[in-house]
């Protein structure tokens, strides 16, 4: 019976059905668009320059102290090595700089990086727009950020002297020659990044051969968990490398964590709006369904219909159009989450906005299950709460006056 | 022996700012396996009796025994349990479920009380025979005339083995051919099943077949003539 009153007025259950399915939609392939998003944020931002994981001494990452070092980079690397998901790592060195053009002098941060294995963690090498990238055998070659090559009006070619102080108290002060001028998006970090090999880095800072970070890049995001608890045990059971950290994306990059969730919520207030106007029509339609039917109720209740198998059969009814809607909507939500998930979204003139997050132009929607289940879930949540209204209300209806209803 | 008893019943709505004492005092035995007509003019009270008596409405004060059971100490699952077993409503808009068959609405309260499908087709089909809607068993309300649907009204009424069937006015939106054959049919199961009839209506046809006629005039009892005083069958 339940089922016959669905299509008793086939256009308002229609309608009643797309709206939900609509809301299903919707929420589907908005949900997928920020975990593709999210997720080309995440993997953008770590192969730009955190990596997946850094291992560094402990207070490194608050204190930006230069004496407080990685001692024994190889040993680390052959930890590294014998952990699995490790896809490739790389060793940094880092100091505060005066960097000085003929005209001009900024401060900056000088990072040594290893050429060959840079290139492996990291998208530097093809953010190269002017010039080329380190090669394994230069010494007083340098990359600078755009922006920073713009303040120190500096091209290619052209030398920078850097002043600082060496891991061991000297001055520390050479001259390098810019051989590549890169570009990443990201403003801070183009305004205020050089980097030079990282031998020529250590002379210069007299680190003797040590560094301040191990930059690991596991297989996938997945695989973190797994490295940094392997690599935790490992440090800790060795006393030459117990002083050591390993810190994974979410510590190294607590704001993009911090923008996701923002994103989130805010989302998170979209959808729920979504679904208020969305819940508002179906309560409508609910109740229409129940003034329309009162009389026909009493009479059910007069013939020794119970008022709980009278609601039973409401819920039903309303679980049939939601259940429908639902169906629908997963179908075409995750249709059209498909079809983007392969062809990507361009949205015209957001390109520079994206890239200041390290986003590329084209985004990828990632359709999941848990996109789909949260999406229909909450949809079906919402319904089946909208529909316990009408049909509680039933419970109250006493025959005759139902009977008497117009 | 008595299947109503009704105590010094009293009914007062509010309409409006208006009380109405639809029902004032009124005491009635019914005997198992009669044929009673309340008779009166509209307003007069007749329906809420019947309502009262149903378990559908509630008296202000007095008490009504129905087959043995103190209605006012029935919650309302109680009451709805109580008129699916005992209690079958022919009503003067039939009010047959639109989206359900003639055979399906008779299965209705078969359903309700848990008889098995075959049985339940069995029992729904012999009784729409029996009320001369052979072969219309899959029409919607909606294809049947008047008076079949006031049949298939009766055939749902009657299908659960009530021990009372309260018909309300269930002759006055068919012309006096159709409801003469309607009532042939409730005297016929008045008398084939021992189904005590208590009908309300303002029909002298009605009237004229009871074998007891009560008058309400105002809520109250008017005239019993009791028993077997008007059979004009």
């Amino acid at each position: 019976m339940a089922w016959r009153n669905v299509w008793r007025n086939p256009r308002r259950s229609i309608l009643t059905i797309l709206a939900i399915a609509f809301a299903t939609t919707t929420l589907i392939f908005m949900l997928s668009w920020q975990f593709g998003s999210y997720e080309t944020m995440i993997n953008s931002a770590v192969k730009l320059h955190t990596g997946h994981l850094q291992i560094e001494a402990k207070e490194y990452r608050d204190k930006k102290n230069i004496r407080l070092t990685v001692n024994s980079p190889k040993a680390v690397g052959r930890v590294l090595e014998n952990t699995p998901g490790v896809a490739a790592y790389t060793f940094r060195a880092n100091a505060f700089s005066m960097v000085s053009s003929e005209k001009r002098t900024y401060g900056a941060l000088v990072s040594g990086i290893d050429p060959l294995r840079e290139a492996s963690v990291s998208s530097l090498k093809d953010l190269i727009r002017k010039g080329s990238y380190l090669s394994a055998d230069d010494t007083n070659q340098a990359m600078v950020g755009r922006l920073l090559a713009k303040n120190l009006q500096v091209d290619l070619g052209d030398e920078l002297v850097l002043l600082g102080q060496g891991r061991d108290g000297s001055i520390a002060a050479t001259v390098v020659e810019v051989k590549g001028i890169f570009s990443s998006g990201q403003d801070e970090f183009d305004r205020q990044t050089i980097h030079i090999p990282l031998l020529f880095f250590q002379q210069v800072y007299t680190m003797a051969g040590t560094v301040h970070n191990v930059v690991v890049f596991g297989e996938s995001l997945d695989h973190v968990p797994q490295i940094k608890r392997s690599v935790k045990t490992v440090l800790k059971n060795q006393s030459d490398m117990n002083g050591l950290s390993v810190l994974d994306w979410t510590e190294l990059m607590p704001g993009l964590i911090e923008a996701i969730k923002m994103d989130l919520v805010s989302g998170f207030v979209f959808y729920i709006i979504l679904i208020i106007v969305v819940a508002f029509s179906i309560l409508n339609t609910f109740l229409m369904a129940i003034f329309e039917r009162t009389r026909e109720f009493g009479v059910l209740m007069a013939i020794g219909t119970t008022p709980g198998r009278l609601t039973k059969c409401l819920l039903l009814e309303s679980a049939s159009i939601t259940m429908l809607g639902i169906l629908v909507g997963i179908v075409a939500g995750s249709l059209i989450t498909w079809y983007f998930q392969v062809h990507g979204i361009v949205i015209s003139g957001t390109s520079e906005l994206l890239r200041q997050y390290g986003l590329p132009e084209r985004i990828y929607p990632q359709l999941s299950c848990l996109s789909v289940s949260i999406g229909a879930g909450i949809v079906s949540i919402i319904t089946l709460l909208t529909a316990l209204y009408p049909s509680f209300r039933v419970k109250r209806l006493r025959p005759v006056e139902a009977m008497l209803a117009v | 022996m008595y299947i109503v008893e009704c105590k010094n019943i009293t009914k007062t709505y509010q309409q409006g700012n208006v009380a109405v004492q639809a029902v004032r005092g009124i005491s009635l035995l019914i005997t198992k396996g009669s044929f009673v007509a309340l008779a009166g003019p509209s307003g007069s009270g007749k329906t809420t009796i019947l309502n009262i008596i149903g378990g559908l409405d509630s008296p202000d004060a007095g008490e009504v025994i129905l087959d043995g059971n103190y209605l006012s100490k029935m919650n309302q699952s109680e009451l709805a349990n109580l008129r699916l077993h005992k209690v079958g409503f022919v009503f003067q808009a039939y009010n047959l479920i639109p989206v359900l068959s003639a055979l399906e609405n008779v299965e209705y309260v078969m359903l309700l009380q848990g008889v098995d499908t075959i049985e339940r087709q069995d029992r729904a089909k012999a009784i729409l025979d029996d009320v001369g809607l052979e072969g219309k068993y899959s029409r919607r309300p909606a294809e049947l005339s008047g008076g079949q649907q006031q049949r298939v009204a009766v055939a749902r009424a009657l299908v659960s083995n009530p021990s009372i069937v309260l018909a309300d006015e269930p002759t006055a939106n068919l012309d006096s051919g159709t409801g003469l054959a309607l009532l042939k049919i409730m005297k016929e199961m008045n008398e084939k099943r021992n189904v005590t009839f208590l009908f309300s209506t303002h029909d002298h046809m009605v009237m004229d077949h009871a074998r007891r006629l009560i008058q309400i005039r105002d809520g109250q009892v008017a005239d019993d003539q009791g028993e077997e005083n008007t059979d004009a069958s």
